[in-house]
């Protein structure tokens, strides 16, 4: 286990060492989130790093990382916890053709711990080895409203309830961090209880650290082809902007086909890795590809 | 997060500047809750004071929620965090017997609400100011083939009020319940309650009597509005916003949030001037926010931004659009067919309402029309919609030969 960083470039240095590039505005938020121990709540375009950011503290820190994916109609049984209802029947059943009909031990056995099913909350809050875990709750605008109300109990206190068992309260806070994609607004009074921070597409250096760090394959002049290209893309008006997570896949596509240097051809054969819309795919296709590959280099030529 | 620490003790008056600073945010528009200005205080003691960019950093995590609110934040930062010789040079630019036009730099977003906040004393000198630029912005737009106007609106009578909360009340729109993942206990139900049953039958010793059953539960879809406000369509405006108000306001299970936008020549989101109490101050509030009015129509370019900007924020739920548009279309109706199928591709289903057509021999000629006609689940027609309750019925029925 290591320790916490102790100031935001050692957290910005921690996060390097797992290669997640990021910049003084995001590790000053991890900083604060790991050091005042409160909710960090990431939002921002899909592929922007969001949910990678738990994981490279994780792996950083040593400790477990537990996910809570998010969909609609989540509820108390998938989130926290679920009794083992078969296993519970038989036990009755077990019980019955026994003849062993002491109701206050039944009860008892039925609802110990060996009948609990975990679910990711529930795990968050107790011990784990290592130290208290980071606790990714991914996508948490996909929920509703009931759930994010729950959360909201749950993030302020650490702390469950089983009307069986009693409470149950975390030793050692974990580590929250939460996604958000933007498709639904999430309540105020949840991102009031956390650090926000808005997570937005790098700039041409930043993503070109970024592109090294995750893709060290990728040759130099290619790397600052790709993202050139790519950042040019963006200032286009698309029906879904590529992230990062693109760049990266367009960058591990063109290497699997021994690109060397980008062509209008290959930018077309390989444009499904980055833009997902049939619209904008047949909007940058052809001659939109050329101009903008032209622009990139342009761009490039100037900056050198 | 354990028992409430003190607040550390920092040097000279860095704690007060910090609420002084939350107040300004909040004077600007943020809104900012107390919780949130102690954790401000906690959070620049641990990232520590050193440097400027930290400091920035370290209060925007805190103070700012919302990406549209970094900007605003940008600039009360960037005035408050200064000499306060700046902030008083700043003072004296800003009033007018001293300013000098050609050496003033054109004012950055959220410049304004920011520099108000700051200088409280300034902000009628401000308007006036406000307003000067303003007249030069309606000259200049004129020029640019776009009518800009805001739109007054007749307040409401207190018999249209009743009235609009009665056909309200009676409205039942034709969309069918979302089936959504949750579910709750029904005696007919598909799924075996299993820890209802269990709890039930240790109630009896261990004994299974009935299995309980659960069902999935229903909610209603949330609902975007997407209103034409153009020139044809400017005897109903009045009607369709304040039906939009009464829908956001009445609740009646019906259907869920209500999100709307405005378009004519451009589109605007009116959700928050919406979500006012009050009928008479949210269409003030919509007159004001949307500077379109009773102009031409560009439905296609409208549905487009939408698509963009809005489409994945609003529709992420199984919200169910209500185009309100005459089909009339001035622009390019290639556009307005790509932009019609993408949004009807997004949404769970698009319903026209057509206030201005009349089915007595109806062929869908005009150019606009028959473009967004295939892309709509439902064209609901009515001509002489003069009130209402006209509309509630109207909507009600699903009109009946779409």
């Amino acid at each position: 286990m290591t320790a916490l960083p102790r100031s935001i470039d050692a957290t910005i240095d921690l996060l390097g060492s797992q290669r997640y590039v990021c910049g003084r505005a995001l590790g000053t938020v991890a900083f604060l989130a790991l050091d005042l121990g409160k909710p960090l709540f990431l939002e921002g375009e899909a592929g922007t790093g969001k949910t990678e950011i738990a994981k490279a503290l994780a792996a950083a820190l040593g400790r477990r990382l537990i996910r809570l994916q998010c969909y609609e109609g989540l509820d108390a049984a998938a989130a926290i916890y679920e009794w083992n209802f078969a296993a519970q029947m038989i036990a009755i059943r077990t019980a019955e053709a026994a003849g062993d009909t002491d109701r206050d031990t039944l009860q008892k056995e039925l609802f110990s711990d060996h009948y609990l099913i975990r679910r990711p909350l529930l795990e968050a809050l107790e011990p784990q080895p290592g130290g208290a875990p980071v606790l990714l709750i991914d996508e948490v605008d996909r929920t509703d409203a009931p759930f994010e109300a729950f959360l909201l109990e749950a993030l302020s206190d650490f702390q469950v309830t089983i009307p069986e068992l009693g409470t149950i309260r975390a030793e050692a806070p974990p580590i929250v961090i939460l996604t958000s994609n933007r498709t639904r607004e999430v309540h105020d009074a949840l991102k009031r209880r956390c650090l926000y921070h808005w997570v937005d597409f790098p700039g041409f250096a930043r993503e070109i650290d970024i592109l090294r760090a995750r893709v060290p394959e990728a040759a130099d002049t290619l790397s600052r082809e790709i993202v050139a290209f790519v950042q040019a893309l963006r200032g286009e008006d698309l029906f879904k902007t590529p992230g990062v997570a693109e760049t990266l896949d367009w960058a591990r596509c063109l290497i699997a086909l021994d690109t060397v240097s980008l062509s209008p051809e290959v930018i077309s054969d390989t444009l499904g890795a980055m833009l997902k819309y049939q619209d904008d795919i047949a909007r940058i296709a052809g001659a939109e590809a050329t101009r903008l590959l032209d622009a990139a280099r342009a761009d490039l030529a100037r900056a050198s | 997060m354990g028992a409430p620490r003190p607040l550390p003790e920092t040097d000279g008056r860095l704690t007060e500047n910090i609420v002084h600073f939350t107040r300004a945010l909040r004077a600007a528009g943020v809104r900012i809750g107390t919780a949130q200005v102690e954790d401000a205080v906690r959070a620049v003691a641990a990232a520590g004071f050193s440097r400027k960019v930290d400091f920035y950093h370290t209060l925007r995590a805190v103070l700012v929620n919302r990406p549209e609110h970094l900007a605003l934040y940008h600039q009360v930062f960037a005035m408050f965090w200064r000499d306060p010789e700046y902030l008083e040079h700043m003072i004296h630019m800003m009033s007018p017997s001293v300013r000098r036009d050609s050496e003033k730099p054109r004012p950055e977003s959220a410049e304004r609400r920011a520099a108000e906040a700051l200088t409280g004393a300034d902000v009628a000198r401000r308007a006036e100011e406000a307003r000067q630029e303003l007249q030069l912005d309606m000259v200049l737009s004129w020029s640019a083939t776009e009518k800009l106007r805001a739109m007054d609106f007749e307040q409401m009578s207190a018999a249209e009020a009743a009235e609009a909360a009665r056909a309200i009340r009676t409205l039942r729109l034709p969309v069918p319940p979302l089936t959504t993942r949750r579910r709750h206990p029904a005696t007919r139900g598909r799924t075996p309650d299993l820890r209802a049953t269990l709890r039930q039958s240790l109630r009896k010793g261990g004994e299974i009597g009935r299995i309980l059953r659960r069902a999935p539960r229903t909610r209603p879809p949330d609902l975007v509005a997407l209103v034409d406000i153009s020139g044809s369509m400017s005897a109903y405006a009045r009607m369709m916003l304040h039906f939009l108000h009464a829908l956001a306001a009445t609740g009646s299970g019906n259907w869920g949030r209500v999100a709307a936008f405005t378009f004519g020549t451009r589109l605007t989101n009116i959700s928050r001037a919406l979500g006012r109490r009050d009928p008479d101050a949210a269409l003030q509030a919509i007159g004001q926010a949307a500077r379109d009015w009773d102009g031409g129509t560009r439905i296609g370019a409208a549905l487009d931004r939408f698509n963009k900007d809005w489409s994945r924020r609003v529709l992420g739920q199984g919200a169910v659009v209500l185009l309100i548009t005459d089909g009339l279309e001035r622009g390019d109706t290639a556009l307005l067919a790509r932009a019609a199928e993408r949004l009807h591709l997004t949404a769970r289903r698009v319903i026209w309402l057509n206030p201005l057509l009349r089915w007595e021999g109806f062929a869908p000629e005009a150019a606009g029309i028959k473009a967004l006609l295939p892309h709509t689940s439902q064209l609901i027609a009515c001509h002489n919609l003069d009130s209402l309750a006209a509309l509630a019925r109207t909507l009600a029925q699903g009109g009946a030969r779409a």
